[in-house]
């Protein structure tokens, strides 16, 4: 009986703490897809219109 | 109030400000030295185009210079090119605020301002002084090695170094020291794409030497106020969740 009781109050502690990593983990991705774009992005607009920022940021240009 | 919902607000408000407070900086500073680097540049590609060379240094001159002339569409000098360098600015601190943090919602402990300074000259060591070492910021017409080459090495010497730092910060073993040293040295020891030999970079190295500088201390500002910032903030958003 009090292995189920621990169980059932252990488990959403668990859970919560999984998706608090799991929207970390998303916002982590999200940035990198962000900075991805704008620094390493290999299509010439995108390169030409951030041009002064990759420079500045050492981001590898041209 | 999610989590991720209280990132991305800490993320955007810390990611608009300091990307105008940097764009500022850099308008005074890298901008200036890039504009005076492009003229070099114009002038050289002018010169390399009248002289006769060998396939090989061709190829390498064709790296080496600037690929605007290829007719893609770039932002005209002046309004233009200072609107879009702003948007990539605040976009790009977007970014790194969001990576922050996220890594700061991993760990799990409420930040203070300060201890979101130190995230941030983490940040500063992992994508500024790390890959510095080997790649250091280049003004344009500065040989270099392929841009995929270039991007693999960096973006690999900057989680290795993130990686070793964690280590050193969230392990407080001996074998976790000997780990993270060798991990963040290890890209160094392998070496960064070098650029091709018996070319000339187009600028004065005093300029190259000063946009070295500039572009340092402009990062070391963006990651001082991005860290304490999303600390400040992410811990008031968090709060009022």
């Amino acid at each position: 009986m009090s292995v189920s009781a621990s169980s059932t109050i252990s488990t959403p502690i668990v859970a919560n703490s999984a998706t608090r990593i799991l929207q970390a983990a998303m916002a982590v991705c999200f940035g990198m897809i962000i900075v991805g774009f704008v620094g390493f992005s290999h299509i010439e607009i995108v390169h030409n219109a951030a041009h002064d920022t990759r420079h500045a940021n050492a981001f590898p240009c041209h | 109030m999610s989590l991720f919902r209280s990132i991305v607000f800490t993320a955007a408000l810390t990611g608009v400000i300091v990307g105008v407070s940097v764009s500022a900086v850099q308008f005074a500073g890298t901008s200036q030295l890039i504009a005076k680097a492009e003229v070099y540049e114009k002038a050289g590609e002018a010169e390399s185009g009248a002289i006769t060379v060998t396939p090989m240094a061709d190829a390498h001159v064709h790296e080496a210079g600037h690929d605007h002339e290829e007719g893609g569409w770039e932002p005209a000098d002046g309004f233009e090119r200072i609107a879009f360098t702003v948007a990539a600015d605040v976009l790009t601190a977007i970014g790194y605020a969001l990576v922050l943090c996220g890594l700061i919602a991993m760990r799990g402990k409420p930040v203070t301002w300060r201890e979101g300074l130190l995230w941030g000259l983490a940040g500063f060591a992992c994508v500024m002084i790390a890959p510095m070492l080997g790649l250091p910021p280049e003004l344009p017409g500065t040989p270099s090695a392929p841009l995929g080459d270039r991007q693999f090495w960096w973006i690999g010497t900057a989680l290795a170094t993130a990686a070793g730092i964690g280590l050193i910060a969230f392990q407080r073993k001996p074998w976790a020291a000997v780990v993270a040293i060798a991990v963040i040295a290890a890209p160094h020891l392998i070496g960064a794409p070098a650029p091709p030999e018996g070319l000339h970079a187009l600028t004065p190295e005093a300029l190259r030497h000063q946009f070295g500088a500039a572009a340092v201390m402009t990062s070391l500002v963006f990651w001082a106020i991005l860290g304490s910032l999303s600390g400040t903030l992410f811990n008031r958003f968090e709060c009022a969740a």
